[in-house]
This record gives C-alpha cells, structure tokens and sequence, in this order.
C-alpha cells in the first residue's frame, strides 16, 4: 500500500457517487452499533401494553410482539451481525492468507497437499455443513464466528496463492531470499504487504458474506440464540407475525440487505481501483 | 478428447473418497450412541453388547467405514432415526419437487440473463447498464429469506393472489395448482440466479465485442443488434456453461433457505429438517448427494469447456 494506490481508490471513489454512499452507510451503522447504549429504550424490556406498535414517534421502528423497543433491538442486533462480520472475516482471511502463502511460495508437496484440501472442503456444500456443526456443538456467538470463518477460507487461499506465485519471482523476494532471509520472514515482511490490496478486496467481500450466512444460519433459528439476538434471528422472529407487523420483517431485512450491498459495492470499486486493467471492464 | 475425459474422471475419484469419508464422520462423530436407541430398560448388559456386535460397532473403525460403502454403494443409506424409513427413499421422494423448482429456475434464469446482459453489455457505462448493474448488485446481496418474506406478505398476505407455502393445495391435483406454488420461490431464485449469471455473461459479452471479427462485422455495415445475436450469443456460450457447473448441484440438492421459507417440499427442506431433528442417517445421506453432485458439476463443467473450446484441453 503506497501513496499511488491510495490516490487511486480516491479517484475510484470520486467517480463512484455510490461508493461514497456505500461508504456513509458502513460509517453510520458501525457508529450506531457502538453507540447503542445512548438509546434512551432497553432492548430486552418488555412493555406488555405496547406490545405490535406500528412505527411511530416514540417508536420509530414500532415495538416487537413482546412490547419491546425494535429500533434498539436493530441497533443491539446490527452489533452481533456486524461483529460477528468482521470478526468470521479475520479468521477466514488469516487462514486463507496463510494456507495460501504457503502453499505458493513452497509449492511442491506442500501445494499439492493444501491445494487438495481446498478441493476438498470446497466440495462439500459448506452452507450446510455450517448448519450441521452448529447443530452438532452448542450454538452461541463464539461457535458461530468460529464456524463462519473456518469455512470461508478457501477462495481466499486460492487467490493470494496464485499472488504468490507471482510475487516470490520479484527480485526483492529473490534478494532476500539470496540473503539468506527466513521463509516466514519473507512471506511476512516481503510477500504479504505486497499483496495488501487484494487481501483487503478480499476480506471486504468476505464481511459481505459472512454477514449473510450469519443472518442464514439466525434465521433459520440455528445461529444467534436468546436472549442474544441479531438482525437474522429479528427475522426468524418477525416470520410470524408478517400479517399484523409486516414492519417487524421489513426493517431487520432491510437493514442487513444495505449492509451486505455496501460491503460488496466497496469491495468492487476498491478492486477496479487497485486493479487499473479492470478498469475497462 | 476420450482421453481428456477420463483423465477428469480420474481425478475426482480421490475427491470422491474423502467426501465419502467425511460423510461416515457426520455419522461417526454424532453425539450419543446409536445403540441406545434401541435399548430397552429390562435388557441385561450381555443384550446391549450383542445389539453392539449386531451392528457391527465393535469392529475396528476401517471395517466399518469398508461395510458402511459397501452399503452405500449397494444403495442401503440406512434409516432416519425420525420416522424410520429408508434414507434413499426418503430422498427419492423429495427428488421430483427439488429438480422441478430448481430446473424452472435455473432455465428462467438463462432465458432472462442471456440477453439482458447482452443488452447491458452492449449499452456498456450507458444509464441502462448502470440500473441493471445496481439491480444486479442488490440480488447478489439481498438475503434470499428476507425477498421470500416480503414476497409472502405482498401476494399472499394481502393481495392474496398466490400460495404462500408449500406445493399443493390439499385435495386439489391440477398441475396449474403446483405451479401457482411454485411462483414465489421460484422468483426468489430466478431474482438471484440473474444477478450472479449476469455479471459473468456480461463480461464475457464485453470482451467479445471488443474482438476483431465484431469490429469486421462492423465495417461491413452489421447493427450492433446482428452482431450480437448471430456472432456473438454463441460465444456466451462458455460462461453459461460455467453457471450450468455452478448451478447443477443445486438442481438435486435445492435450495436450503428458499425451500425452508416456502415450506417446498424439496431435498432442501428435508435437509434443513433433517439438522433440526438430528436425524444423523439422513444429514449423511444429504451431505453425500450434494458433494457428489458438486464434483459432478464442476467435472461436467470441464468436460463441456473441453468440447466446446478445443483448446482448453490441451492447457492442461
């Protein structure tokens, strides 16, 4: 990451009106999700007699089946969901930079066993195989973030791999190789920074997903349990109630669908900014 | 091209076995042990132990593994542990309902991609391109519960013009009765299949459009609408056949989610079930179906690129 790059992702951004918007979304619900303590309501207080309030100027985004404030529950559920984001995206970019370091920059064997790994978990259906474990170990926030990151790993692995196959025939790699460097020195020091860009493509795309298979697996009533909640397991909630509070299932939904777009949207103008031959695309 | 094919064949044979292996490790690893559900309160130790050897639970771990494939292979997945029925059969059942929804869909999806992205790719940065770009980029990311949802309360809840759940009305046997259910999960993946498949085909439009024979065509005066359906469709080819090895796995396996929410009565939701009953013998038989028909989407895949562009299988 030098000084070029980074007036390229700001010309990227100048032309991208959207990027920007992507961009203030993220800003926004991150700081919302920090700050979700200043809100003057408790999630998890149940007011019986306010119970299915349409959206209104107490409740700006009404109040739940048991009475309880749903726009502080979307803030205290935006921070599990992006929490758990972020922190499924740290494992799976560690792992997939790692298993693809390695595997480039020893090639031989050590390629061909990880490679093969990667085929393997790749050819089970790893949705489902999210669903299964988190059935099998006792769910909870932790579980789920583990799971998430330790089967998302493997597209990263193959891109930074084949970057790897490039990078370590530099001449700064071969100097320091010559030099007597360690490997792990050199894939740290030298190989690593000089793939930043794609690494952070990566993990922008990869929060966009695990965001969504988070809010998958809550849905479906096998991730976040109660009394944690997230905007997937609103969801699962809100099912129920679709005919008298449709407002329930529109706000959680639509708030996750902004999210995972931003992620997305960034992750693609970051790419075509880094990437000056995408351009034309 | 034989020889192309078989060396294909030959290298998913390995991946075949692992999965295999794993499969019988859902199985293995399951919490609890599987002779308790057949244990009784007033049977001795010594009955435990010979249902134990019955089963063959007390040989080492590779002869079971062996037994277990020979099994599979010889079509006895075993029982589900719910209602006790065949394995196989219960996926056999579920099999019509999966590959209607999803071949539907998959087929709709190529109708509508195929030349939207031609469109979009022809009007390149132009304002038409951008909304189906956006709309694109807002089918990658919607959750495809959450369309589902909205859909039910939109058409069924109030306009009331279509089904919200499952695939028959009780009593009713009319093929129009399927397909009225089969509407709103049907534009769920239709919605999201076409936001993937048209990033792909766009792109491929794009650079073929920038070739020299289109540049020709040109020159002698072809409007972009010729250019596009008589030389350059058939070029689309090769990324649809990348979406055909994507999507087939989905065609026997379903789709997870979309089936829960509409209760379609596909592999799916048996799978979705399945995970909620703990029901091991057919988590297993699932995990099975959907790696294999991963492994033989992507072979399939690679076969199709093999024949469709010689040159491919002279690069590897």
């Amino acid at each position: 990451m030098n000084a070029l790059k980074l007036r390229q992702v700001a010309t990227q951004f100048k032309h991208q009106k959207l990027a920007i918007a992507a961009l203030v979304v993220l800003v926004v619900f991150t700081l919302a999700s920090i700050f979700a303590f200043l809100s003057p309501y408790d999630p998890n207080k149940m007011v019986v007699t306010e119970r299915l309030q349409s959206p209104n100027a107490t409740h700006w985004f009404g109040t739940d089946d048991r009475g309880r404030d749903y726009l502080a529950r979307a803030l205290y559920g935006g921070r599990v969901s992006l929490s758990v984001g972020f922190l499924s995206m740290i494992i799976a970019v560690g792992i997939g930079t790692a298993v693809g370091t390695i595997s480039g920059y020893f090639g031989g064997w050590v390629d061909n066993v990880l490679m093969r790994m990667v085929d393997v978990l790749m050819s089970i259906p790893s949705f489902f195989l999210m669903l299964i474990l988190n059935a099998y170990l006792k769910p909870g926030i932790s579980t789920i973030i583990i799971i998430i990151g330790m089967l998302s790993w493997m597209n990263i692995a193959r891109i930074v791999r084949a970057e790897t196959l490039s990078v370590k025939e530099r001449e700064y790699v071969l100097y320091a190789r010559v030099s007597g460097q360690s490997a792990f020195k050199i894939i740290v020091k030298h190989i690593v920074p000089s793939m930043m860009p794609t690494i952070i493509v990566a993990a922008t795309i990869s929060i966009a997903s695990s965001i969504m298979m988070e809010s998958s697996l809550s849905f479906l009533g096998l991730g976040i349990q109660p009394p944690n909640s997230s905007w997937g397991s609103m969801l699962n909630n809100a099912q129920g109630y679709i005919g008298d509070a449709p407002y329930m299932a529109l706000f959680p939904g639509f708030l996750i669908l902004l999210t995972v777009l931003s992620f997305n949207f960034l992750g693609d103008v970051l790419r075509t900014a880094f990437e000056p031959k995408a351009n034309r695309r | 091209m034989h020889k192309y094919i078989l060396r294909r064949i030959l290298q998913a044979i390995p991946l075949l076995i692992v999965i295999s292996i794993v499969s019988f490790a859902l199985i293995k690893l399951a919490p609890g042990d599987p002779v308790r559900s057949f244990v009784t309160p007033d049977m001795s130790p010594e009955d435990v132990e010979r249902i134990r050897q019955n089963m063959g639970l007390d040989q080492p771990i590779y002869v079971q593994y062996w037994q277990w494939l020979v099994n599979m292979l010889s079509g006895d997945w075993g029982y589900s542990l719910v209602n006790h029925r065949p394995v196989l059969t219960l996926i056999m059942e579920r099999l019509p309902a999966t590959i209607g929804l999803m071949g539907s869909a998959l087929f709709l999806s190529l109708l509508i991609s195929v030349p939207l992205s031609m469109y979009a790719a022809a009007r390149k940065n132009k304002a038409a391109d951008k909304v189906l770009s956006l709309i694109s980029y807002i089918g990658i990311s919607i959750p495809s519960f959450w369309f589902g949802i909205m859909l039910i309360y939109l058409f069924a809840v109030k306009l009331q013009w279509l089904p919200s759940m499952g695939m028959r009305t009780i009593g009713v046997t009319s093929f129009w009765d399927v397909v009225k259910h089969g509407i709103l999960p049907c534009t769920v993946l239709v919605f999201m299949n076409v936001s993937v498949y048209m990033r792909y085909i766009r792109s491929q439009t794009i650079s073929q459009l920038e070739e020299d024979y289109v540049q020709i065509q040109y020159a002698y005066g072809s409007t972009t609408g010729t250019v596009l359906v008589r030389h350059v469709l058939k070029n689309t080819l090769l990324p649809v056949i990348t979406i055909f090895g994507m999507s087939f796995p989905e065609l026997i396996a379903g789709a997870f989610i979309t089936e829960s929410v509409f209760s379609w009565p596909g592999m799916g939701a048996l799978g979705i079930t399945s995970v909620f009953a703990l029901d091991y013998p057919v988590i297993m038989g699932i995990t099975m179906i959907s790696s294999v028909m991963l492994v033989i989407g992507n072979l399939l895949a690679d076969i199709l690129y093999g024949i469709v562009d010689p040159r491919i299988k002279t690069m590897r």
